[in-house]
């Protein structure tokens, strides 16, 4: 039997403002406990919620940004339910009525591009944190997150693998951090997945029973948790048993996923319209202002990129994975005019191989975009040789100037003077008479071996085309 | 001093024929005397009190006063007031000193007015005769063995019994024109939106409203003045431009159309205090108003439609009083469940689980539709039949309460039978307009009757005005109940 997989993910992004979503109390994380909860946030008796405008402002950028639609009219609920991490006894949410409806985010894996339709998406807020250690059989409750906005984003059920789900996970990611809602720091909860998993007979059009795999906060992990839990519904099928709909966690150290903890039966959480708080309108005026604002989006980015600098969908993808690489790139390429792919190249390679070493980020390069052009140039120009590139980037990257400079100081000027070269040339081929007979025997190994002899004698700033031609002149002669 | 009115005693403020102090001192000293029977107060801190008397005094000397400098206020134990014990009524707020003040009390503050002390009331203002409170029943001053009203009777009781000037009572079914009417004194519901609701702890957070008791129309004027307008922390407090309500207090009513609801004249009114009635608008009918009878329909739905929806936001609004983080925590636990079971259960009274149990069933899963939803959708209704009677008239009269004080325990075997006792208040705050309540007259028991009026949107400064005409013609309003 074939078995379907079928995926849904809900995830949580704390959005990037200021102050809470109801109150105004700020949101920066790592305070002492309990230092960041105000009166409304802690719930006393008598106090009352007031919207925060930039949090509304945030949705509606991502429900523009997604393709959705913006509800001119939307309604916070409440949800009701007890935890001493919940200070109201219920969450301001958004349950019949939310903000945003619809929308897309596209996706690839590998060479694969599949589009994954969004539900919806609505504002709420966050609960404070339990800490169920070091308190001595007791629990700890910390409110400094208590209020915080949420976004909610569902998605449809339309993914099909583990690989697709972490690839919408990885581009919505991208996509809330590129139009600066959220900082999306998974470490610090910022960016929050759970999982609706279920399999079904491959080719059936009914859904299979889903289980839900909460608090995912690594794409690692997300990975792994849907691929246990496929794995074990699947055996739990073929059994012929039935899977049962639960909440579950997944554990990284065993790397399974198990039931809550707490036996939830389904909860029923009585949501009605928050009574404290009017219907949410926004004017279409205000979207539209809005849209006025955000940034040139990573798929029409990704689109110019390849018309403009006529780049494949492959690089133009990988330098609009983020604003910051697709920024650098770009400022790049404008000093360097018709160097695209060259630029390309090394802002993919090189450079974010020693920015990913010593986890650094595009906007915080040591070697900037005008010194990336600057060494560029004098490759493209056949100053430097693309061997001594490499050397002169990481004298940049190291602070000793610029390409220019450096080149000077260290004498790495490509030697490209035939004359020079051609004196070079005779000279190796006069002291290797073995290597030069091999050549002439039909050994083309040889043959490098005195390019490389050359390479040697000029430490490397020979021209190596150039030296090619002329070791093939003399020895032809 | 203690019969005089809001605008005598201001004047003699200003005039420093009295002070703050003294003038404060007389209240808190009969405050103190009766409050061992009468048990309107739960909290009086002399000390605190006379602290903002002198404060008052010194604000009196530099010629600063304004209309409520110096004048004590006592507050409903439902308004937040920094440093002093907030119960709500309540056990599980019984050790709950607020870090902060109410909106109003800030208000009344900055008008210079002084605390006098804390009113009892029905628990988390739940109730219609002031009988479910942990402190105790509080009794009305015109016969001890009655119920003042509730849930502000404490406030009611206070005011009538000339222990306050002025007071602040809260309204969500008819807590501040009750106990008006059962204790012979004037008090006002105003628009909801009007007064905010932040620091008022929230029972029905769709339906309450801080309001004004005094002894007359003339006095609830300026405590209006001084508790309305907008308030950004309350996201259901209206922005208008602020206005006078003491503005046509004086002008003549003659003209007025007064329409009297032929549902608020039905059975189940006491013939006594339709005889009250009767007198009251013969003497509109003096004054040069007309009298048209009106219908709104609806009425017999309103009872039932707001013991679905104030039961219903009452048991969210209340799920925070959970031992976890301030009041009242039972003392023996294994478990968090067990926790939270047992400190609502002790710090809860029968009349509040009661509500959080009938508000949770109408919310849950299956029942939302049949009750919530359809509540919500007979609350436009009844708003639509006031919005129809005013097309025909300016103001609504009619009675507060079907009967005069009834004895106390005599309702509390069956609380539908005390939800009845709602019946004409209750319509007002579902359409959100103003309503009043003012003495009228004496049942056959010589218990006081109220007659209330109701006004459109916006319209507190006109009834008001009705009221004081009514008032400056009569005499019901300066009757103070039999006690030294």
């Amino acid at each position: 039997m074939e078995w379907e997989p079928v995926i849904g993910l809900e995830t949580h992004a704390q959005l990037s403002t200021r102050s809470k979503m109801f109150s105004g109390a700020s949101t920066a994380f790592g305070a002492a406990p309990n230092t960041q909860a105000c009166a409304v946030d802690i719930a006393l008796p008598g106090v009352l919620p007031v919207t925060n405008r930039a949090g509304v402002e945030r949705a509606i950028r991502f429900g523009i940004a997604a393709g959705g639609a913006i509800n001119t009219r939307s309604v916070f609920a409440r949800k009701n339910y007890f935890y001493p991490d919940l200070p109201k006894g219920y969450q301001i949410s958004q349950y019949e009525l939310p903000i945003v409806r619809g929308g897309s985010i596209p996706i690839h894996v590998g060479e694969v591009e599949k589009v994954i339709r969004l539900t919806r998406a609505h504002l709420e807020e966050d609960a404070g944190k339990s800490l169920h250690q070091d308190f001595r059989g007791m629990s700890g409750i910390d409110l400094n997150r208590a209020g915080t906005p949420l976004l909610e984003i569902v998605s449809e059920p339309d993914m099909r693998s583990a690989a697709e789900a972490v690839a919408y996970a990885k581009t919505l990611h991208a996509l809330v951090r590129w139009i600066d809602i959220c900082d999306g720091n998974m470490q610090e909860g910022s960016f929050r997945c759970d999982a609706n998993v279920s399999v079904r007979p491959a080719g059936a059009e009914r859904l299979g029973t889903r289980c839900e795999i909460k608090n995912l906060n690594s794409f690692r992990f997300l990975e792994r948790a849907i691929q246990f839990e496929v794995q074990r519904q699947i055996e739990i099928l073929e059994a012929g048993d039935r899977v049962s709909q639960e909440t579950r966690l997944y554990d990284p150290d065993r790397d399974e996923t198990r039931p809550m903890r707490s036996k939830e039966e389904a909860q029923d959480y009585r949501y009605f319209p928050d009574p404290d708080l009017l219907p949410l309108v926004v004017s279409e005026e205000w979207i539209a202002q809005i849209r006025a604002t955000l940034p040139e989006l990573p798929g029409a980015k990704r689109d110019r990129f390849q018309r403009e600098f006529g780049l494949t969908a492959y690089d133009a993808s990988v330098l609009t994975a983020g604003p910051e690489i697709a920024a650098y790139f770009e400022k790049a390429v404008r000093e360097l005019p018709g160097q695209a792919k060259l630029v390309a190249n090394w802002v993919m390679g090189e450079l974010s191989a020693r920015l990913n070493k010593e986890d650094i980020d595009f906007n915080q390069s040591p070697v900037p975009p005008t010194a990336l052009a600057g060494l560029l140039r004098r490759v493209a120009d056949a100053t430097l040789s693309g061997k001594l590139a490499k050397e002169v980037f990481d004298a940049v990257w190291a602070g000793e100037g610029d390409a220019d400079r450096i080149i000077e100081l260290r004498g790495l000027r490509q030697i490209s003077d035939a004359g020079e070269l051609e004196r070079i040339a005779a000279e190796i081929i006069q002291s290797h008479p073995a290597e030069v007979a091999d050549y002439r025997g039909g050994k083309e190994k040889a043959f490098n071996f005195l390019v490389g002899q050359v390479m040697k004698a000029t430490k490397g700033k020979a021209n190596p085309a150039q030296v090619n031609q002329i070791l093939r002149r003399l020895l032809s002669g | 001093m203690l019969n005089a009115s809001l605008s005598e005693l201001s004047s003699a403020l200003a005039r420093r024929a009295v002070s703050s102090v003294e003038l404060t001192k007389l209240f808190l000293e009969r405050a103190q005397r009766l409050n061992a029977t009468l048990n309107a107060f739960i909290t009086l801190d002399p000390e605190a009190t006379l602290a903002q008397a002198r404060a008052a005094d010194a604000l009196l000397a530099r010629g600063e006063g304004q209309a409520l400098t110096g004048i004590p206020v006592a507050l409903k134990d439902i308004f937040c007031a920094q440093g002093w014990l907030t119960t709500c009524g309540s056990k599980i707020l019984s050790n709950f000193v607020s870090p902060y003040d109410a909106h109003v009390v800030e208000r009344l503050q900055a008008a210079g007015a002084v605390n006098l002390g804390k009113t009892n009331m029905d628990e988390f203002a739940m109730g219609s005769s002031s009988e479910t409170s942990f402190y105790g029943p509080v009794r009305n001053p015109w016969e001890q063995t009655r119920v003042p009203g509730g849930s502000s009777g404490g406030s009611a009781c206070a005011v009538a019994a000339r222990m306050a000037p002025v007071a602040l009572g809260t309204d969500t079914g008819g807590s501040i024109r009750q106990p008006a009417a059962l204790c012979g004194i004037s008090g006002l519901k105003p628009t909801y939106g009007v007064v905010s609701r932040f620091g008022m702890i929230a029972f029905a957070s769709s339906l309450d409203q801080c309001g004004p008791m005094a002894k007359s129309a003339a006095d609830l004027a300026p405590m209006l003045n001084a508790i309305a307008g907008f308030d950004a922390r309350d996201s259901t407090s209206l922005e208008r431009p602020r206005e006078d309500y003491a503005r046509c207090l004086d002008q003549p009513v003659a003209g007025m159309r007064i329409g009297l609801p032929k549902e608020f004249f039905a059975s189940g009114l006491a013939a006594d205090v339709a005889r009250a009635l009767e007198a009251a608008l013969a003497e509109f009918r003096a004054l040069g108003c007309s009298i048209v009878e009106v219908s709104l329909p609806q009425t017999r739905l309103a009872v039932p439609t707001y013991y679905v929806l104030a039961p219903a936001e009452a048991s969210s609004n209340l799920a925070r009083f959970d031992g976890v983080r301030y009041g009242y925590r039972a003392p023996d636990y294994a478990d968090l469940r067990e926790m939270y079971m047992k400190t609502r259960a002790q710090g809860f009274g029968a009349e509040v689980k009661r509500r959080i149990l009938i508000g949770t069933y109408v919310l849950s899963h299956g029942y939302y539709d049949a009750y919530y939803l359809q509540a919500q959708r007979l609350r436009r209704l009844v708003a639509q039949d006031f919005a129809n009677a005013f097309g025909r008239c300016d103001v609504l009269m009619g009675p507060t309460s079907p009967t005069t004080a009834f004895k106390i325990g005599a309702k509390t075997a069956d609380p539908v039978q005390m939800y009845l006792t709602d019946i004409y208040t209750i319509p007002a705050p579902l359409a959100g307009i103003p309503a009043l309540s003012i003495p009228c007259g004496f049942g056959e028991d010589g218990l006081p009757v109220g007659l209330q009026i109701m006004g459109n949107y916006f319209d507190e400064a006109r009834m008001l005005n009705v009221a004081h005409q009514y008032q400056k013609a009569t005499d019901w309003h300066l009757r103070a109940p039999p006690i030294e």
